[in-house]
């Protein structure tokens, strides 16, 4: 039984239009290819999932789509804009961001500061008044302090604000991931494996967070997930990859029902 | 190998020919004295390979990058002047060797299995203290004069190609003793690498440690071993350098001579510290004695850091080393 | 007991975010800096002043800038004593060409050169990391020597390469003698802590700190590496750069390029590898523990009865620092800066057990 349903008011789910867009993406480490012409579209405010079994080629499309890596063919449009490819800093300033399957924390630094890191593309102050810390640099630092405490609230990390993530358990960096990543106010955000390593109760957690932020931020979601259970529930729409092709594109229960998608799963030759 | 079919690899070596040539070209040099700097400066240059290969066998074993190898270089030189102070000298070359096997096992077991986990530049700087504490104890325990050490290595030049040339070329008997020994030398590495199993064992290590401890080989004994490889590889270095020089304290600047001669060459190929040394020995010398004049001489302090930037800036992984690749 | 911080709660963010938000810390740095600038003149004596106090301010401020480089930005550097040098010789053809400009000027322009030429050797730290760059720093060191050694023009075509500092004067008052230099020298510092305080604090400083930490998470936030990078070569190289005028000017009196050679730079990071990574006490715990170690060794053997020859002494100073270094990255990477801590985190309890 997909969440969604059973949330009230939402038979019209006010999706938009489609936000992003990838076509005929081929992507290929020297003989390896992990992604063969694979195209689908995510509409705004959706929460697209991406399944399929291991080296699929998931990852590598998330990093495709925010500029990491780049493809050998095909095209990303975002907002009605097309590009060949994506540069990391672009994919940021254009509204999409992201968490990493690996964590990619910065471990020096606290919650806080991590957290505060993710707003850098929204600060504008400049060196010398940054040196001096009066006027503008001290206003932003304030400005923006309060937003991210806002979103530790969100989070429900108070407590560990000023603790550096190297000493946090696995659960709550997995926190501070999404949080860095909501700080940016992104249009789209990309999670990668977000559940990884949870038990339920922080699978709970985290599906709570992932739908808040969805519904209060209208943030379009496209999230890999190997739960089926937390998949199932969560997302409007799948894509499902299979050694770098799609091999299902549609709503959760149809995609459940597909042939192609069983026998990948279960290792069937096809 | 491959390496030299690569299109930048051919291109530096016809750009370096062309460079090396130009002398001549441009009327600055006859032949006979420019055959004079140029062998003056590959002979130069194979005393940095000896050096160089020890830095390379460490990397290459234990991923570490060594900056004691030249301190090494200095101590086997400085225990095996003053041993043979006092006994014959194959005594003192074999007491010599034990010290310096001494000397790996504590340094593996004190520095190394700590600090095993750190990345490259905790260890890097791990080694630059073992530098200072092993230049400080050397001097401490042997004494800080000037020695001479005496080998049996041929210290008259010699003039050859009479025939060819007017008053033949200079060359240095002792230098070319030297390049006959590293030869040999890396002869005997490259085999070792390449054919025994321990050799095989040293390359899994340098690929990662945990997988190759998870087949069990015993790390502990092999960066044990490859310390003491690289301390043979010291002493014959030290012997060579200082037989030539004098055993000094300036002994360990060409340590960090070293670095360059690495970075061109790569640092995990044995024959690539060879082509390295050589390469930026020749370079030094030929453009000290050529381009020097124009600057005010001096020159040689720096170029060998300047070719060791640009290759770090175009072909990081030098001329022979492994692509170096990151993955998200 | 002492290090209580209950009962200070911070109502406002400002409040929050102050250079030092617990009470006991603001009262321990306010009681230092009082003591330094007021009690410490005429307490302390010439000797004092020349060897010890000097030296350690304007070596803090160049592992001040190092740390910035190596501890906040992770950039590598061995090529500190050429930025150094370029400040020092900077602010010697500032002084000598247009005397006109006041010294603190001066100062200012000698570090501003010094960081356009950090910004042009911290090129390479867009393409290297680790200890490559640490070579590519070597290359900045080598060639920067040799510039001020052959280049004329630098050292004013002086024969003897050794180039003197004019009489030092601010605003039109004097700068002489041990306890006004050491005034000088306080204020510059303290001024260049805070700065750098402020820096660590704030965006760019988080820019430097996430590069250091992972530099492909920090692009994909939108954290340009060259601008988190190059800052943080032309802000360390900056802050060198005054030290070495300071060196030049204010300590030595006179110099060659020698006094600013590779040994300077491995001796600053070696202070910033003792004194702590990423810590701006951590800076200067190590400058003083540089500073002070030599001096100790030189009176050790003496006090102890045991004869000692100068060339013993420098010997096993040498085996001290490398074997302390060792000793440091296997126990405590994070240096003086972070014992300092955890005695303060011991003053909570303190004197009770738990």
């Amino acid at each position: 039984m997909n969440l969604r349903e059973l949330e009230p008011g939402t038979e019209a789910r006010g999706l938009g239009p489609t936000i992003l867009a990838v076509e005929g993406i081929s992507l290929a480490f020297g003989g390896v290819k992990a992604l063969s012409e694979v195209s689908f579209e995510v509409r705004e405010r959706e929460i697209r999932a991406i399944i399929g079994p291991n080296g699929a080629g998931k990852s590598s499309m998330l990093n495709v789509i925010n500029g990491v890596y780049r493809p050998q063919a095909g095209k990303i449009s975002f907002r009605g804009e097309t590009h060949a490819h994506m540069e990391p800093r672009r994919s940021a300033e254009l509204g999409i961001a992201r968490t990493f399957q690996s964590l990619a924390l910065f471990k020096g630094m606290s919650v806080l500061d991590n957290i505060l890191a993710g707003r850098s593309l929204l600060m504008k102050s400049n060196l010398l008044l940054q040196a001096l810390r009066i006027g503008p640099a001290l206003r932003e630092e304030i400005e923006h302090r309060k937003r991210v405490e806002e979103i530790i609230d969100f989070l429900e990390i108070p407590h560990v604000r000023k603790t550096p993530v190297g000493r946090l358990p696995y659960g709550l960096q997995k926190r501070v991931d999404l949080g860095r990543a909501l700080a940016a106010e992104p249009k789209v955000l990309l999670l990668d494996e977000p559940m990884a390593g949870m038990n339920m109760e922080e699978k709970q957690d985290m599906s709570r967070f992932i739908l808040d932020v969805n519904d209060e931020f209208g943030t379009t979601i496209v999230l890999i997930e190997h739960d089926m259970g937390v998949v199932m529930d969560l997302s409007d729409r799948v894509v499902v990859l299979d050694y770098g092709r799609k091999i299902a594109d549609g709503t959760p229960d149809e995609v459940r029902a597909s042939q192609a998608v069983i026998d990948a799963y279960l290792g069937v030759k096809h | 190998m491959e390496a030299l079919r690569r299109p930048s690899t051919i291109t530096f070596f016809v750009l370096l020919a062309i460079a090396a040539v130009m002398p001549m070209v441009l009327g600055q040099a006859k032949f006979p004295q420019w055959l004079e700097v140029a062998l003056g400066g590959l002979l130069t240059g194979v005393l940095y390979s000896l050096v160089a290969l020890g830095l390379v066998l460490i990397f290459k074993a234990s991923g570490v990058f060594n900056f004691a190898q030249g301190a090494m270089v200095l101590f086997a030189a400085l225990t095996l002047v003053r041993l043979a102070e006092k006994m014959p000298l194959a005594l003192a070359i074999v007491l010599t060797l034990a010290v310096m096997i001494a000397l790996a096992w504590l340094i593996e077991r004190l520095v190394l299995r700590p600090l095993v986990n750190q990345e490259g530049i905790v260890l890097f700087m791990a080694t630059l203290g073992v530098a200072y504490f092993l230049d400080g104890f050397g001097q401490a325990v042997w004494g800080s004069d000037i020695y001479t050490l005496h080998v049996g290595m041929p210290k008259e030049p010699k003039i050859i190609l009479e025939g060819f040339f007017d008053g033949g070329v200079l060359v240095d008997m002792e230098d070319l003793v030297a390049a006959i020994i590293a030869a040999v030398l890396v002869a005997a590495l490259t085999l070792f690498f390449q054919k025994t199993g321990t050799g095989r064992a040293l390359r899994a290590v340098a690929d990662d440690h945990q997988a190759a401890q998870s087949i069990g080989i015993p790390l502990n004994r092999i960066w044990v071993i490859v310390w003491s490889v690289a301390g043979l590889v010291a002493l014959v270095a030290g012997i060579v350098w200082g037989s030539k020089l004098g055993v000094q304290f300036s002994l360990s600047q060409v340590a960090l001579k070293a670095l360059p001669v690495v970075i061109l060459g790569g640092f995990t190929s044995i024959p690539g510290a060879i082509v390295g040394g050589l390469i930026i020995g020749l370079g030094e010398k030929l453009s000290e004695v050529y381009l020097g004049p124009f600057f005010g001489g001096g020159i040689e302090a720096w170029f060998a850091y300047v070719l060791a930037l640009v290759f770090l800036l175009f072909r990081p992984e030098g001329l022979f080393g492994e692509k170096i690749i990151d993955r998200v | 007991m002492i290090y209580r911080e209950t009962g200070q709660f911070k109502t406002t963010y400002a409040s929050d975010q102050q250079l030092f938000p617990i009470l006991q810390d603001r009262v321990f740095v306010i009681g230092a800096l009082a003591f330094a600038f007021v009690a410490v003149p005429f307490i302390a004596s010439d000797y004092m002043f020349r060897a010890i106090l000097t030296p350690f301010l304007i070596l803090s401020l160049a592992a001040l800038g190092l740390n910035i480089l190596v501890g906040y930005c992770g950039q590598v550097s061995l090529g500190t004593g050429g930025f150094m040098a370029v400040g020092a010789y900077a602010a010697y053809n500032f002084a000598v060409r247009i005397p006109q400009l006041d010294l603190l000027v001066i100062f200012i322009l000698a570090g501003l050169c010094a960081a356009a030429v950090g910004v042009v050797f911290g090129i390479p730290s867009l393409r290297i990391k680790g200890f490559y760059l640490a070579v590519a720093t070597l290359a900045a060191q080598f060639f920067i020597d040799w510039a001020f050694a052959r280049i004329k023009w630098f050292t004013n075509d002086i024969p003897s390469g050794s180039v003197s500092a004019p009489p030092l004067e601010i605003l039109g008052y004097g700068i002489e003698g041990p306890q006004r230099k050491y005034l000088l020298v306080l204020a510059i510092v303290s001024l260049a802590a805070l700065v750098a305080r402020n820096l660590t604090r704030g965006a760019i400083g988080r820019s430097w700190m996430a590069t250091r930490d992972m530099d492909v998470a920090a692009e994909v936030i939108g954290i340009r590496p060259l601008t988190a990078k190059l800052s943080a070569f032309a802000v360390s190289s900056f802050f060198v750069g005054i030290s070495g005028a300071l060196w030049a000017f204010v300590y030595l009196g006179s110099w060659e390029p020698l006094a600013f050679d590779v040994n300077r730079s491995f001796q600053l990071l070696f202070m910033v590898i003792i004194g702590g990574l990423g810590s701006i006490l951590g800076s200067f715990l190590g400058a003083a523990f540089i500073v002070i170690l030599p001096l100790v060794l030189n009176q050790l053997p003496a006090m102890l009865g045991i004869p000692l020859s100068t060339a013993m002494v420098s010997d096993i100073e040498f085996m001290v620092f490398g074997a302390l270094i060792v000793f440091f990255l296997i126990v405590e990477p994070r240096g003086l800066a972070r014992l300092w801590a955890i005695g303060k985190e011991k003053l909570r309890l303190w004197p009770f057990p738990h």
